[in-house]
This record gives C-alpha cells, sequence and structure tokens, in this order.
C-alpha cells in the first residue's frame, strides 16, 4: 500500500509542476500587468516597483528563482496587497473555504449516498423514482441558480436564515452548503444507486440470502462496501469541483473565503498571488485525488495485493 | 454492402440492435420528453431571429422592467427589453457552446482513444499517461484563469472547454476498443485476411458507437453548464451577446425586486439539461451501455 | 425429507408470462443424492430456488404446489422462518465459486457467518470449527488461509470454501446447483468425490443439479430429468441409465461420447507442422512460458486434438498457427511454407486457406451484421463470389451449415447459441479453406446441441476434405472425431498417440490423471 501512495506521490510530481509552469507562462503572455491599473505611474517608479519584485530579470531567471522559493514553501510577496505575503493572504482565506468545503463534502456523501442506497433497494419504485428525480434535479439545477433561488426564499420571503456572511449569525453556514453540496449529492446518490444496483446483482449476494442472513444484514454486511467503491472515488474528484465551486457561492453568499481572493487576483494581474493560489489548490486538489483512489483501492482487496506487490 | 434488391434475398429483415434500442428508447417515457423537448429548444434556436417578438437590442427604458404582461409574455428587464427575445437569442449561444464544444470533444477524444487502444503498447501508455496528467489538472481554475487573462473571447471559450471534455471521451473510447479487440469477432475478421482499416471501419466502430453516442449526450449539458458557470462569473460570454448564464447572473443581482429575470433564464437552462440528461439515460439504458461517463 | 409436490413458477415480465416451472413433482430421500438434470431453460435451478424463497418475486411468482421438508410447507413458510432453515438446515453451493465468494471478506468472515447468525456460536467456538471444515474440506494451512481473500484461490479451492461454508451449520439438505460446471475435468472429479464422501460421512441428501448426465452417473442415487419445465422421467439411476423411458433422456444418454474414431490410414503427406513453438506473455519478472516448444505434424484429411486444461496453453497454440498471437520462436509450415515468416500479402493469401472457429458463438459474431452480411463478407474478399454470385454462395453455405435461408437477414441476437455456432462455422467453410482450427467449438453449449454441432463438423470435414486442430478441455469430446490426439500440459506436450492407444493405453500419468477424471466413465463403456 505505501509503495502504492509513493508512486502516486511521485507521479503527482510532474502534474504541479505542470501546474507550475503553465501557470507562469500563461500570466505573463497575457496583456497588461499588475501596476497597469494604478493611475500613471511614473516611469521611474514603475521600474523601481519592477525591480523589487525583480520582474526586470529575464522570465526565465524569474521562473527558476520561483521553483526555488516555491520549494522552501514560499509563495512570495503579493503585488497588490503591499506588505503582505501569499502565504498569509491564503492562510487567511483557507479556513474559511476549507470549512465550507466540508460541509459541502458531508451534504454530498451523507444526503447523497443515502439516497442512492435507499434507491437502489427497491429499483423501479416510488422509492426510487423519488429520490433519483430530485438527484436529477440537483444534477441540472447549478449552483449559481439554486444559491439565489435558495436566497430568494429562505432569507427574502420567508426570512428564516441570513442571507450573507459566515459565522456571524448562526445558521448562515447552513444555505452556502447546501448549495455548494446539492450537485455533488446529485452525483453521489447516482454513483451509489448505480454501485449497489451492480453489486446486488452479484453472485456472492445470493450466496449471502441462501445463508439466511435477514436483508438488512446482507446490504450492510455484503454489499455496502463493494457498492459504495465507486463513490469513495469519487471524492476527489467532487472535492476539486467543490474548491472551483467555491467562487460562486463565496460570492452569492458574499463569504470571505479563498475563492473572491483569486477572482479578484486574476482580474488584477497579482501574478504572485494567482500563482500562489493557483499551485496550492492544485496541490490540494492532487493530494485529494490521490487520498480518494488509495482509499478506494484499500477498499478492493484484490487491489490492495496488486498495488502490494507492486 | 447492400445487396437488398438482389432476387435471391427475399428473406424477411432482422431487428438490428439500433432497431431493438430505438423501440426501447421509445418506451422510456422521460427520454422521449427529452428528446421532445430538445428538439423544440433547437428549432427555435434556429429560428429565433424571424420568429422573436421583438428586435434583439430594442429597449423601451420608458417601461422599464416589468412583470410579464400580454406584450411581454415573459416581461421585461431594467431597461426595457423584452426577455422572451433575450431567452430566445441566449439560448443560441447557450446550445451552441453545447454543441460544438462537444463536437470539439468527441473529435479529439475518439480518436486519441481509438488510435491508444488499436496500437497499444507504448504509443497506448504514452498518450495515456498525458491524458492521467491532464485528468489531474485543476482545470476549472485554469479555464477562469484563461478567460481573466485573454479576455472573454467565445472561440476560446469553445477550444478551452472542449480541451477539458475531450479526456473522457478518450478514455471511453479506449476501453471499448480495448475491450472489442479481444472478442473472438474481431480475430475472426483478423484471420479472414481484412486489412486494419476494414476491421476499423466495419467491425470497431460500429460496435464502440454506442457508449460515445451515450457520452456525447451527457457531455453537452456539462458543457452548457460550464458556460453558464462562466458567464456567470462574468467570464463567459460577453454583452452585447448573451447566454442563459449570464441572463442569470443579471437576474439574480436584481432578484429581489424582478424574480422573473432569475427564474425564466433558471427555467430554460434547468429544462433543457433535465432534457439531456433524461435523453442520455435513455440511451444509456436502450444501448446498454454499463457505466458511460462515470 | 423434502417432497415437492405440484409446483409451478412462472415469471412476469413486460414480454409476457413466462412458465419456467409447470407442474414438477419430486422428492428428496435422506442419505441419498438425487440428481435434477436438464438443459439451459429447463426450470431445474429455479425450482430449487423457489423453494428457499430466492427466486426474486417479481418477476417471479409461485403459482401453487407445496414443498414439505420435515413436514412443514417451504412455501408456505413466512420469510423470517425460511430464512432459518436457509442456511441452517437446507445449505446450498452455486456455480461459479469465483463469482459467488464476497471479495471484500476473508474467507474466515465469511465461513463463520452462517454459524453465527443461526446458532450464535461464539466467536472462538466459531472459528474453531471453521478451521476442522477448512482441513476437512482439503484446504491446506487452515489457520493461514482463515485470514486470505477468495481472490487468493484458485477456483477448485474456492469451490471446496463454499462446501464448507454450506456445511458448517450441519444441513440436512444440500443443494449444489452445477457445482463443477466452470472447473477443469481434473478438478471436477476431485469436487465430485469430495461431495459423495462428505455425504456418507453426515448422511446428509444432497440434490445435485447438472446439465450433464455424465458429471452425476458416477455419484448420483436416483436421476429426474427435466425439460421445458416438467419432469418428464424419473427414477433410479442405474435404472435410467439401462432402460430410459422419454425419448429425451435417450437424446441425453446418446449425447454423451463414446467409443472413439476408427483408426485411418495415414496419408503420409505432412499438411501442417508446427516445430520448435514457444510462446511467453509479459516481459521480464513476470513473463509467462504460455507454449513452451512444442512440436507435431498433421497428416492432410486428418483431425488431431490438442487436449488440455486451462492454463496449458492450447488457445496460443491454436490462434499462433493463424498468426493470431505471434509465437517467439519456432517455425508454423503450411504446405512447406513457414506462416511465421510470411510477408502480409502472401499472409492474406494464405487466410484463405486456413480458418478459425471460436468458443463462444455470443462473441465470435459481429452484433452489428446480419448473417447475410458475416457469410458474405470472407466470399468477397477473397474473390471467391462477385456482387452478382455472392447470394446464391451464402444461401448455399447456409443450407451446408443447416441455417434456414430465411435467417439470412437477421442479427446474432436473434439466435440461439448453437444457430450461433453454425454460423461461425458456415464462416470459416466460405473461403473453401484446407484447415480448420476448432477452438472449443462446443464446450459453451447444451449436451445434445453438442452433439449436434459434433456431427455437423464431422459431416463437414469428410465432405470438404478437411484437415483440422480440435482444441478441447475434455478428452470425451474428441474421441469421436480426432484421428489422434496430443495432450498438452503447462505450455508442453506430454503425449501424442493415436486415438485409439490413448483412450485404452495411455503412457504418461497425466493423461492417466485426465481419463480418470473424465466424468461417466462406467456409462462410456456399456455399449
Amino acid at each position: 500500500m505505501w509503495r502504492f501512495i509513493t508512486f502516486r506521490l511521485l507521479q503527482a510530481i510532474p502534474v504541479i509542476l505542470a501546474v507550475v509552469t503553465v501557470t507562469f507562462f500563461l500570466i505573463r503572455m497575457a496583456p497588461g500587468g499588475p501596476f497597469d491599473g494604478e493611475k500613471a505611474v511614473i516611469p521611474e517608479v514603475r521600474a523601481a516597483l519592477e525591480a523589487q519584485y525583480q520582474l526586470d530579470k529575464p522570465l526565465v531567471e524569474q521562473y527558476t528563482a520561483y521553483l526555488g522559493d516555491l520549494l522552501s514553501g514560499d509563495l512570495g510577496p503579493s503585488f497588490k496587497y503591499p506588505g503582505r505575503s501569499v502565504n498569509e493572504l491564503i492562510a487567511a482565506g483557507l479556513p474559511v473555504t476549507a470549512e465550507l468545503g466540508l460541509y459541502a463534502l458531508l451534504v454530498a456523501v451523507v444526503i447523497g449516498g443515502l439516497a442512492g442506497v435507499i434507491a437502489a433497494l427497491r429499483p423501479n419504485t416510488a422509492q426510487d423514482y423519488l429520490p433519483m428525480s430530485v438527484a436529477m434535479l440537483g444534477i441540472c439545477m447549478p449552483s449559481f441558480l439554486l444559491g439565489p433561488i435558495l436566497l430568494l426564499v429562505f432569507g427574502i420571503y420567508l426570512d428564516w436564515l441570513p442571507v450573507s456572511g459566515w459565522g456571524d449569525i448562526p445558521g448562515d453556514k447552513l444555505l452556502p452548503a447546501i448549495t455548494l453540496g446539492s450537485t455533488y449529492a446529485a452525483y453521489v446518490a447516482r454513483l451509489s444507486r448505480a454501485g449497489m444496483l451492480e453489486v446486488l446483482h452479484q453472485d456472492y449476494i445470493r450466496t449471502a440470502r441462501a445463508k439466511g442472513l435477514p436483508e438488512w444484514q446482507v446490504v450492510t454486511r455484503h454489499a455496502l462496501r463493494g457498492g459504495l467503491i465507486p463513490v469513495v472515488a469519487f471524492l476527489g474528484p467532487a472535492f476539486a469541483g467543490l474548491l472551483s465551486g467555491s467562487f460562486v457561492v463565496e460570492t452569492i453568499f458574499q463569504i470571505p473565503g479563498l475563492g473572491r481572493f483569486y477572482v479578484q487576483a486574476a482580474f488584477n494581474r497579482d501574478y504572485t498571488m494567482i500563482l500562489g493560489t493557483t499551485v496550492f489548490l492544485s496541490t490540494l486538489i492532487v493530494v485529494f485525488n490521490l487520498l480518494s483512489d488509495s482509499l478506494a483501492a484499500w477498499m478492493n482487496p484484490r487491489l490492495r495485493a496488486q498495488y502490494a506487490s507492486r | 454492402m447492400d445487396f437488398s434488391e438482389h432476387p435471391v434475398l427475399e428473406a424477411p429483415e432482422g431487428r438490428s440492435l439500433w432497431d431493438d434500442a430505438w423501440q426501447r428508447l421509445r418506451r422510456n417515457r422521460l427520454a422521449v420528453f427529452g428528446l421532445a423537448v430538445l428538439g423544440l429548444f433547437v428549432l427555435l434556436a434556429l429560428l429565433t431571429p424571424w420568429i422573436a417578438p421583438y428586435g434583439y437590442a430594442e429597449q423601451n427604458l420608458d417601461l422599464g422592467a416589468s412583470p410579464p404582461s400580454l406584450q411581454h409574455w415573459l416581461g421585461t428587464d431594467t431597461f426595457g427589453r423584452d426577455l422572451l427575445t433575450q431567452i430566445l437569442y441566449g439560448g443560441r449561444i447557450s446550445l451552441a457552446v453545447g454543441f460544438i464544444a462537444t463536437a470539439v470533444a468527441l473529435c479529439i477524444g475518439v480518436l486519441w482513444g481509438a488510435i491508444a487502444g488499436y496500437v497499444g503498447g507504448r504509443v497506448d501508455a504514452v498518450m495515456m499517461r498525458l491524458v492521467d496528467i491532464l485528468y489531474a489538472l485543476p482545470f476549472m481554475i485554469f479555464i477562469v484563469l484563461l478567460m481573466v487573462v485573454f479576455g472573454r473571447n467565445l472561440l476560446l471559450l469553445f477550444l478551452a472547454i472542449g480541451a477539458v471534455e475531450w479526456l473522457t471521451m478518450a478514455r471511453i473510447m479506449r476501453a471499448q476498443v480495448q475491450s472489442l479487440k479481444q472478442q473472438e469477432f474481431v480475430e475472426a475478421a483478423m484471420s479472414l485476411g481484412l486489412s486494419p482499416f476494414t476491421i476499423i471501419r466495419r467491425h470497431l466502430i460500429p460496435n464502440a458507437l454506442g457508449p460515445v453516442i451515450v457520452y456525447t449526450t451527457l457531455t453537452i449539458p456539462g458543457v452548457m453548464l460550464l458556460e453558464a458557470f462562466l458567464s456567470f462569473l462574468g467570464l463567459g460570454v460577453q454583452p452585447p451577446q448573451t447566454s442563459w448564464g449570464l441572463l442569470i447572473s443579471y437576474g439574480a443581482e436584481s432578484m429581489e425586486e424582478y424574480p422573473w429575470l432569475l427564474l425564466f433564464p433558471g427555467l430554460a437552462l434547468t429544462l433543457t439539461l433535465f432534457s439531456l440528461n433524461f435523453l442520455g439515460d435513455g440511451l444509456r439504458d436502450a444501448l446498454d451501455v454499463r457505466g458511460a461517463g462515470d | 425429507m423434502l417432497n415437492v409436490e405440484h409446483l409451478s413458477v412462472s415469471f412476469v415480465t413486460r414480454m409476457g408470462v413466462t412458465q419456467a416451472v409447470d407442474d414438477v413433482s419430486f422428492s428428496v430421500r435422506a442419505g441419498e443424492i438425487t440428481a435434477i438434470i436438464g438443459e439451459s431453460g429447463s426450470g431445474k435451478s429455479v425450482a430449487c430456488y423457489s423453494l428457499l424463497g430466492l427466486v426474486p418475486q417479481p418477476p417471479g411468482r409461485i403459482d401453487g404446489g407445496r414443498a414439505l421438508f420435515n413436514g412443514r410447507d417451504l412455501l408456505k413458510l413466512p420469510e423470517r422462518e425460511l430464512r432459518k432453515v436457509r442456511g441452517r438446515d437446507i445449505a446450498m453451493i452455486f456455480q461459479d465459486p469465483m463469482t459467488c465468494l464476497n471479495p471484500y471478506m476473508t474467507i474466515g468472515k465469511q465461513l463463520v457467518e452462517p454459524l453465527r447468525y443461526h446458532r450464535k456460536v461464539s466467536r472462538k467456538a466459531a472459528r474453531q470449527r471453521a478451521m476442522e471444515l477448512l482441513d476437512e474440506v482439503g484446504i491446506r494451512e487452515p489457520d493461514k488461509t482463515f485470514h486470505n481473500y477468495p481472490h487468493e484461490f484458485s477456483g477448485g479451492m474456492r469451490q471446496r470454501v463454499m462446501i464448507a461454508m454450506a456445511l458448517i451449520n450441519e444441513p440436512r439438505l444440500l443443494i449444489a446447483d452445477e457445482p463443477t460446471t466452470a472447473l477443469d475435468v481434473t478438478i471436477q472429479a476431485q469436487i465430485l468425490q469430495l461431495l459423495a464422501r462428505l455425504q456418507k460421512k453426515r448422511d446428509i441428501g444432497i440434490v445435485l443439479i447438472s446439465h450433464d448426465l455424465a458429471v452425476v452417473a458416477d455419484i448420483a442415487d436416483s436421476i429426474i430429468v427435466m425439460q421445458e419445465g416438467r419432469v418428464v422421467e424419473r427414477g433410479d439411476a442405474t435404472a435410467i441409465f439401462r432402460a430410459a423411458t422419454h425419448p429425451y433422456t435417450h437424446k441425453l444418454l446418446a449425447a454423451i461420447p463414446r467409443g472413439s474414431k476408427p483408426p485411418r490410414p495415414a496419408s503420409g503427406e505432412a499438411l501442417l507442422e508446427v516445430r520448435n513453438l514457444c510462446t511467453q506473455f509479459g516481459r521480464g519478472r513476470h513473463a509467462v512460458k504460455a507454449v513452451d516448444n512444442v512440436s507435431f505434424t498433421i497428416q492432410r484429411g486428418e483431425t488431431l486434438g490438442l487436449v488440455g486444461e486451462s492454463g496449458s496453453g492450447k488457445s496460443t497454440i491454436g490462434r499462433s498457427l493463424l498468426r493470431l498471437v505471434e509465437p517467439d520462436s519456432g517455425q508454423v509450415l503450411f504446405d512447406g511454407q513457414d506462416i511465421t515468416a510470411l510477408a502480409p500479402e502472401a499472409l492474406k493469401r494464405m487466410r484463405r486457406r486456413m480458418q478459425i472457429i471460436f468458443q463462444d458463438p455470443f462473441a465470435s459474431l459481429n452484433p452489428r451484421m446480419t448473417v447475410f452480411e458475416t457469410l458474405s463478407e470472407p466470399l468477397l474478399l477473397h474473390g471467391v463470389a462477385d456482387r452478382g454470385s455472392v447470394a446464391g454462395q451464402v444461401l448455399s453455405l447456409m443450407d451446408a451449415v443447416g441455417l434456414a435461408r430465411g435467417f439470412a437477414r437477421k442479427y446474432p441476437h436473434e439466435f440461439s447459441g448453437g444457430q450461433r455456432q453454425r454460423i461461425a462455422i458456415g464462416r470459416a467453410l466460405a473461403t473453401r479453406p484446407e484447415f480448420i482450427v476448432a477452438d472449443e467449438p462446443v464446450s459453451a453449449l447444451d449436451v445434445t446441441i453438442q452433439a449436434q454441432i459434433l456431427e455437423l463438423m464431422g459431416a463437414l470435414g469428410r465432405e470438404y476434405g478437411l484437415t483440422m486442430l480440435f482444441i478441447t478441455h475434455d478428452l470425451a469430446v474428441v474421441r469421436q472425431l480426432a484421428d489422434r490426439i496430443v495432450v498438452l500440459r503447462r505450455g508442453a506436450i506430454v503425449e501424442q498417440a493415436t486415438t485409439a492407444e490413448l483412450l485404452t493405453a495411455p503412457q504418461d500419468g497425466y493423461t492417466r490423471a485426465l481419463l480418470a477424471a473424465t466424468p461417466g466413465r462406467g456409462l462410456r463403456q456399456t455399449p
């Protein structure tokens, strides 16, 4: 197992390197620079600023310097927030985004998984159609539409829940978490239904029934594990989706998370901030993909053995 | 080959797998509903310039935002523009993005996957490792970056979205070709002495088509969602052009006062996505494709 | 012990109602092995599964009947009560040991499950009991294998685990559904012996479901023959083998291959010569030698049987002859020309002269091509027919393999397995080849269909003057067809001889073991 993880970690290095490289040169190729927005900067000041941030050096040299800093964990100073480092800014935004992502993931796995399993137990009955129709609605109703609608209904018309903020008023985390998690809950529901249906048709389920086990034990002891492996493998991609999706939800509900920083940084050509957040988020996603893949592989003894012998 | 005119062959025609699939699809009410709605929307999109009740840029500042009425079935926006007209024109863009970007993904993915699967060996390993690496990249972040940095360019949007979506298509095609290659009928074709080209054309492609069609149907809604997402962030289509995502974004800004501006474009998008997904699911069942796209 | 009376089960689907089991009655006595024989779709499994409530309802529906087990009607028991019978008083073994064990659970956990659930035995005692049983069914080092997962066992070993699991509650009745069909013949013989031994020791009743009369011939006490949902014959095993009354039973008995092909004079002309063929899969450490220095000759007009169990490399050899697999070294001389060294153009011309028939009639036909398209493809490709004459030739080909002309424009999925195999034979014969490789052409078919296809192949072989390599895992299948037999084990030849010699006086120990394992030996000797 550890060999598998090591192998996958080694595989992650080129991915992250590719992210850094592509991002670095992409933003430099783009028209405009970090000091364009400020009105009429005198050439001397501009040159001084560029020298301060080492923008006057050749591009390749800047690139290698950045890679060097990156290895030591330094993401550089922010261009737009003078005196603050990218590390600090990320550290400020991360806890909020992480908390939001965690709640959303919880919504996705618990609600989605439950709905999928329940639907699979009685396929093609009302017990199947109802949760699956809701799931389809969840997939077809993007967060940027669901969010405003939830806001309108629960925040404004009914006035049950606060419409914005994060951690200021009790209950203000509920709507954002549901908004962000709903699409993934829907996917999880479909995945777990398909997975459970597949497993419930396997011969070994018949063996379990032939042993005389009651149906709930057949499901919990024999079917659940195999049926939920696809869901576990989906957690990585889902997490990636949640991080990207949090831009929108953070915007709608005015939450001071990483996503809003990121979009602002991109608009402002804040080179180091863009690079820093991109690299950070990518690493996070790669690590989560690795985690969910490893977990899925570990749940399957056959794969576990395969990777162990590799 | 068509020998149907030959006099010896008066035998009754058999039912091909496509016939069977069509029969199954027709029995699936949701899929038929999806197909009908989709057909209607595509027709409306094609005919928009002739049937739109108002001009695209026609404003009526005196009227301002008004709720649905007999003159304006779906109401007007703050500039007094007819919302139905806006939705019709927006639908053209949204559907076009969906279909064109999917076509891009389809072409690259099918070709890439088929080559990797058929050639196999080192070529396959290198090609698929590249797909793996691209898969691991946080594409949404990249697209956002791309749009911010290079401005909101429709062509770039097509390319960017197509570039993300081809990966899964390639994987599906490769898996198909690989499993078909091991089927005995392909070996039989080899032992008959057919050329590789003929084997691919007559024996592999017709049999790999099912999952590709299904996945295509399921990619279109994904792409439309992505476009809407970007437009919502203000990174996709830009005025004077419009799309459903952009309309939803405007609608969300003023939803407290004018909720219809949010609801109707949202309804159009959701209904389209619903139809496509139901159609895709129906096709998946009808063609008996297991796990395509998961 | 078990009395089934007038059992009727049907399946209700959108397509209509199918009567799967129609007024079936039978009884099983304690201490006896009762075999239920029937082909796929005869309702033999459904009849037994419905007794234990293992037929999903819907689409299944029990229309009537009684099933008295120790005085209680199983069909009337509420689910809770039935569950207590299931796995405690009546246990089951299924066909495919590869898929019947939960791959996510150690075999130990799966083994103790029925014991812990039904008898509330302590964990330790259950474990102890499980190890004893594992030992009894012939699993070595039970204390170690207890914690292994199913994939770490071979097919035969898994079936032993299944048997242990079924017996752990000391049931009074064991229902074994085709317990050896997925296994190699030598393993099959071991499992059947094990079942017979365990049955005697415990004096329990066994219901043995099988499609093959020969398999049950040696161990069954009484036999029930089913066809299309009905019991057509029942009685003592010896009585049935001696004097069956129903025509269907006669047909089943006739389908058991016996005797051997009379030796034919050697033509003296070698059509195909294989020299030092070696093929390995994978590289380096993981390389597996599939074919290890194999040499043999086939005379013109001769049929050579190539016999071996799974993993013996027999299919790889067959495919190497047609260069569907590239051998690593060695030569295949066909009519004096080395196939392995042919350039693409020459190879294509050569392919007209040698063809192959595959095992799986479901996979060997392109599902999107009609019979007509499938059969006309080789004709047109090799210029045997032109567009004007192709239709006539296809039809005469269909006549030759016994397919009605009206089927020409139908697709493979509209046919049964036997009919599909006829299409595949027609395709192979289309170019009028001299040599045919038949790779297990009947092992996926029901026994009576098997006999028909074998007969067809024999007749066509004579008519077309074919030279044939007949690959099979079952010695019995080739005894009437092959002139000579080559026995293969782990990629190497262990023995080759004429069929009569090999069957009567095998030289190698492995050949003897194979022969001894062939089911229904007693049956074959009686004419």
